[in-house]
């Protein structure tokens, strides 16, 4: 593992200081309330001044050419403030998903458009547990597009839909006009509300080819936005972390603090402990994308930051008491990211599996 | 290096630890003795006090070059890895020179006084009383769980000098000749059979007043920072090339290459297989964080609090390692000495039973997160 940069640590201090001001727990309880589930106003900003969506876009696509180091910087302080808007969907899953498809004239169209936040695009995929399972629900025959997606985020505010489908010559990545016909987005209640859902379902919508996916295609992308998903998730954990920590100092009981009873020391030591080594897995494996090196390391993060931003949720409701169970208080917000997260791009199981496979695979 | 190291001294195997009490196979002496002549068994030690007088960064490459021929480290024992280091920080002109250019050779031998059978997780309420005689120490009491005092020659030792002052305030570090009159040691039975600790007995008992390791009644404060150096080795942060692995070029199976058959056998229980995948992650994750903390303690700083976050996680790691193995063996792991199980079987669960030690000596799991809630998180008393 190699120590950020100076450059880095900076970025990281200028995203930080943009999400203390524009999303705040207040910001972030408005807006999930909300049926578009995002202020377009700080979307504009986060992706016009500060240039987020664009982070790891090269230059010739109107982005700031950096790579997976710096987004996943990005993407933990946005999950450390549980950033609501289209950024994940958006700017990293559709943004990774056509840079790495083969189509010049997609790139030059749609990625400036990404990075500058004036097209929201989500990507589609018929599994969002296993990458061996894409592909089977969604068809293309001819130009024309049919079956379901049962979990699409943000696909209610998306202009373009980025498919993964089967077509004749296998999987392929195919665009979609959001509001076409033949295109049925219907939004969904989940558990998460800063994260918004729907499922969209296809019949015979008009379908433009981007590029033939192979499997290794597939698996590439599925890796990168895993690892940009893990830093996400350590900056929640670290946030439910910091929270319960200060919690357990101040709240007395027996006529002392909380904090000062052994078990949950020992709670708090473990916590820690898991927390520092899935950051250490999580930044390796960034950096390990940057170096194009390891696709294992994708799934170490992704299921030890999963595997801790649950741990941590659980004993942040559960050392605060009847409070950390009340709508009032914040906590609830993370809990639910932690665990819609956790089933997200990959549950801790599969992406074991996966890694133990490709570790028998390599051995 | 390469040229001077034995083929008996590469690869896994035995290491010097440096007794004079035990004969070392012939290759694992020559290693360690034409290191020694480099001050290559401590490089990064002073000159004068027989080291290398290496830079951190040199030293990083020499481990690196032993690291790259398969040598193994050429003396690892409580002097190079405990003992050593605290007394560069607190030791006497004198003393430096009398034991680390010792130690250096792969001479004496060392143990550890400390827990005695009142005073274990509660080290500070030790007993051990230390009257002052002039120039010399008339030591009374009890010590046990000694490791290898029946193979050592010098004892570093906690006795309480200050009855009177707070538990904390009355402890006196000190040195001790292990063959005289005052000193009887009695071998403990392990529950594995084998007995490398003993109960020590010390009967009018003699230090001498020069080997005193910093002031008198503030013992406590050598020996914490001896207990740094002991649980950083023990978390894997100690500097012997034996431990450092590459870190992150792939993540590999750990696991011994037998077990390769029992995880690819298909009738293994998800569960099981589960349990050697998360193992493996979170050892990766543990040798990343690591070699960080390696890096940091190289640069000169002396292991702090955060050593107990290795000590506590790297024996957790250790023991389910073990436990993970015997259980992929099933009964094939709860073998002894019998023909009907092969030597890696056996081996295992000999490792199985050693491995329970490891949560618990150098202060127990529980004792370091307490160590963890208080000094690494605040969390009040
Ligand atoms: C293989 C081996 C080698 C050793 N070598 C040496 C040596 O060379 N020199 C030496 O001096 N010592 C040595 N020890 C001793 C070792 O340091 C002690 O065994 C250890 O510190 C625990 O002390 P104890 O055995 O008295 O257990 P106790 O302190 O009685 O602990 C019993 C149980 O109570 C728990 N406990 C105690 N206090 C607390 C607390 N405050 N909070 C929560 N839980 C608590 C412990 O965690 C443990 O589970 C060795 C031990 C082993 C196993």
């Amino acid at each position: 593992m190699t120590e950020y940069t100076q450059d880095q640590a900076t970025f990281r201090e200028v995203v930080t200081k943009f999400l203390q001001a524009k999303s705040t727990p207040t910001d972030v309880r408005r807006l999930m309330a909300s049926d578009e589930g995002y202020d377009a106003d700080v979307w504009q900003q986060l992706c016009q001044e500060v240039g987020l969506a664009g982070t790891h876009i090269p230059e010739e696509y109107g982005g700031f050419g950096f790579g997976p180091v710096e987004l996943g910087i990005a993407a933990e302080e946005m999950g450390r403030h549980l950033y609501c808007g289209p950024f994940f969907s958006s700017a990293v899953m559709a943004g990774y998903a056509i840079l790495n498809g083969d189509s010049e004239a997609n790139k030059q169209k749609l990625l400036p458009e990404i990075a500058a936040g004036s097209t929201v695009a989500t990507l589609v995929l018929d599994s969002v547990n296993d990458p061996n399972q894409v592909g089977r629900q969604l068809r293309v025959t001819g130009k024309e597009l049919d079956g379901t997606a049962p979990i699409v985020t943000d696909a209610h505010i998306a202009d373009v839909l980025l498919v993964v489908a089967s077509g004749e010559d296998g999987l392929g990545l195919y665009s979609v006009i959001a509001d076409a016909d033949g295109v049925k987005i219907s939004p969904q209640q989940a558990l998460d509300p800063t994260r918004k859902l729907s499922r969209v379902a296809f019949s015979g919508a008009e379908v433009q080819k981007i590029g033939h996916l192979s499997e290794s295609g597939l698996n590439k992308t599925w890796d990168q936005i895993s690892v940009a998903l893990a830093h996400e998730m350590i900056g929640g954990a670290q946030q439910l972390f910091d929270s319960t920590l200060e919690y357990t100092k101040v709240r007395v009981q027996f006529g002392r603090p909380i904090g000062s009873f052994q078990a949950l020391k020992h709670r708090c030591a473990d916590l820690l402990l898991e927390l520092e080594w899935a950051k250490a897995a999580t930044h390796h494996a960034a950096f390990c994308l940057a170096s194009g090196q390891e696709p294992e390391t994708a799934s170490m993060a992704k299921a030890m930051a999963s595997d801790i931003y649950m741990e941590a949720a659980r004993a942040a409701v559960q050392l605060r008491g009847g409070i950390g169970f009340t709508w009032e208080e914040d906590t609830h917000l993370w809990f639910k990211r932690a665990k819609a997260s956790e089933v997200f791009m990959g549950s801790p199981h599969t992406h074991r599996e996966r890694l133990l496979s490709l570790m028998e695979e390599a051995s | 290096m390469n040229e001077n190291c034995p083929d008996g001294a590469k690869g896994p195997g035995e290491i010097h630890t440096g007794s004079t009490k035990i004969n070392f196979a012939a290759d694992t002496q020559r290693w360690m003795e034409v290191m020694a002549e480099r001050g290559w068994t401590v490089p990064n030690w002073p000159k004068e006090y027989g080291g290398g007088g290496l830079s951190t960064e040199e030293t990083k490459i020499l481990y690196e070059e032993m690291l790259a021929i398969g040598a193994r480290a050429p003396l690892v024992n409580m002097g190079t890895r405990m003992f050593g280091p605290t007394l560069l920080e607190y030791g006497t002109e004198d003393q430096k020179q009398r034991h680390l250019t010792v130690i250096a050779r792969g001479g004496a031998p060392w143990c550890q006084g400390y827990s005695e059978p009142g005073a274990g997780s509660d080290l500070a309420s030790l007993r051990c009383r230390a009257e002052d005689k002039g120039d010399y120490f008339l030591i009374n009491g009890q010590k046990i769980w000694t490791s290898g005092a029946q193979f050592a020659d010098w004892m570093f030792c906690l006795v309480r000098t200050d009855f009177e002052a707070s538990k904390h305030n009355g402890i006196s570090f000190v040195l001790l000749p292990m063959d005289q009159e005052g000193v009887t040691v009695k071998p403990i039975e392990l529950i594995s059979g084998s007995s490398p600790f003993c109960e020590t007995f010390l009967d009018n008992a003699i230090a001498e007043k020069r080997d005193l390791v910093g002031q008198l009644n503030e013992g406590w404060t050598v020996g914490k920072r001896l207990l740094q150096h002991e649980r950083s080795g023990q978390g894997g942060l100690g500097t012997g090339a034996q431990r450092s692995r590459p870190v992150g070029v792939t993540i590999d199976l750990e696991m011994p290459d037998v077990l390769n058959d029992y995880v690819n056998d298909p009738s293994i229980a998800p569960e099981l297989r589960d349990r050697v995948i998360d193992w493996e992650m979170k050892s990766a994750a543990f040798r990343l964080t690591q070699k960080r903390a390696g890096e940091e303690s190289r640069d000169g700083k002396t292991p702090g609090e955060a050593t107990s976050v290795f000590k506590l996680y790297g024996s957790t790691l250790a023991q389910d390692r073990q436990d993970l193995i015997v259980d992929l063996m099933g009964h094939q792991g709860v073998g002894c000495e019998d023909e009907t199980f092969t030597s890696d079987e056996t081996g295992a669960a000999r490792s199985w039973l050693a491995s329970r030690a490891v949560t618990i000596y150098g202060g127990t799991n529980e004792v370091q997160a307490n160590i963890i809630a208080k000094r690494v998180l605040g969390l009040p008393d």
